[in-house]
C-alpha cells in the first residue's frame, strides 16, 4: 500500500464517523460541528484528487460561510435540542430504502466492472490549479463568471427584501 | 503530489498540539475549587438571566446570507490573482466588470440599512 492509499483509508474513515456522527448526534450545534469535521475531511480527498481550487472552495465556502449560515439558522430557531424524533412512519423508512438501494447499485457496479475501471484516471496533476483554473475561467468561460456576479446579486437582494420586508 | 502540502499538514498538527497541550497544562496543574458562583455562566458580572442558550434575533439571518455571499465573490478573486499577470489588462477590467455589479449588491444593502443594527 502506498502512503497515499493508508492516508485515503484513515480519511475515509473519519469522514463516515463523522457523517454518522452528525445523524446521531443530540444537539444541532454538535451537529454542525460533525460536519464541519466531515467539510473539511473532504476538502483533503479534493486535494488527492489534485482539484486544490475545489478543495479550497470547500473549505472557504462550505466550512466557512454555509456552517455560519447553519449555526445562525439552529440559533435562531432555538433548535440546539431537537429531540428525538418521530422513529415510525416514512420519515424514518425512506431514507433507509433509498440508501439501500445505491448501496445495491454501487455494489452492483463495483462487482460487475471490478476489471473494467482502469486503475488511474487522473488528468494532469495541474488540471484542478487555481492556476489553470483561472486561465480557463478568464479566458474560455468569461461570460458564466460574469453572469455569476448578477446571479449573486439577485441572491443578495432576495435575501434583502426577505430578512427586511418591514421596512422596504 | 499530495507532499506539496506538506507544510500545511504539519501547521495543523502543531498548532492542534499546541492547543490540546495549553488545555492540558491548565487542567493537570491548575487549581480547581469551584464554587456555586464561579460555576454560573458569565455575563458580565450580573446575576444571569435566563438561559445560555435563547433565540437568536433573525438580522443574523441577513449577515449570514450576505456573509456567504461575499464569501463566494472572493472565491472568485484567487485564481484571478494567481494568473493576473497573464490575463494582463483584459484581467483587470472583467474583474472590474464583476466588481461593479457586486458593488451595486453592495449600495443596495448599505441603502436599505441591512449592515445597520437597530
Amino acid at each position: 500500500m502506498t502512503s497515499e492509499l493508508i492516508l485515503f483509508f484513515i480519511l475515509a474513515i473519519v469522514a463516515v464517523a463523522s457523517a454518522v456522527g452528525m445523524l446521531l448526534s443530540r444537539n444541532a450545534v454538535y451537529a454542525a460541528l460533525y460536519l464541519i469535521l466531515n467539510f473539511a475531511t473532504v476538502a483533503v480527498f479534493y486535494l488527492m484528487l489534485s482539484a486544490a481550487f475545489i478543495s479550497l472552495v470547500q473549505v472557504t465556502v462550505y466550512a466557512g460561510a454555509i456552517m455560519v449560515l447553519f449555526l445562525f439558522v439552529i440559533m435562531l430557531l432555538g433548535a440546539e435540542h431537537t429531540g428525538r424524533l418521530s422513529e415510525s412512519g416514512w420519515m424514518f423508512w425512506t431514507p433507509i430504502v433509498l440508501g439501500a438501494v445505491l448501496a445495491v447499485e454501487a455494489l452492483y457496479i463495483i462487482l460487475r466492472q471490478w476489471k473494467a475501471i482502469p486503475a488511474t484516471q487522473a488528468a494532469g496533476s495541474d488540471f484542478g490549479a487555481p492556476a489553470a483554473v483561472g486561465l480557463e475561467l478568464f479566458q474560455n468561460y468569461l461570460l458564466p463568471f460574469e453572469v455569476t456576479s448578477v446571479l449573486l446579486l439577485v441572491a443578495m437582494i432576495g435575501a434583502i427584501l426577505l430578512a427586511r420586508s418591514k421596512k422596504a | 503530489m499530495l507532499i506539496e502540502y506538506l507544510p500545511i499538514a504539519i501547521l495543523l498538527v502543531i498548532s492542534t498540539g499546541l492547543a490540546a497541550l495549553i488545555v492540558w497544562i491548565g487542567n493537570t496543574f491548575g487549581p480547581r475549587r469551584p464554587t456555586l458562583r464561579k460555576s454560573l455562566p458569565y455575563e458580565s458580572g450580573m446575576n444571569p438571566i435566563g438561559p445560555g442558550t435563547r433565540r437568536m434575533p433573525v438580522r443574523f439571518y441577513l449577515v449570514a446570507v450576505l456573509f456567504i455571499l461575499f464569501d463566494i465573490e472572493v472565491v472568485f478573486f484567487l485564481p484571478w490573482a494567481i494568473v493576473f499577470r497573464q490575463l494582463g489588462l483584459f484581467g483587470l477590467i472583467e474583474m472590474f466588470v464583476f466588481i461593479f455589479i457586486l458593488l451595486v449588491g453592495y449600495v443596495y444593502a448599505w441603502k436599505k440599512g441591512a449592515l445597520e443594527w437597530e
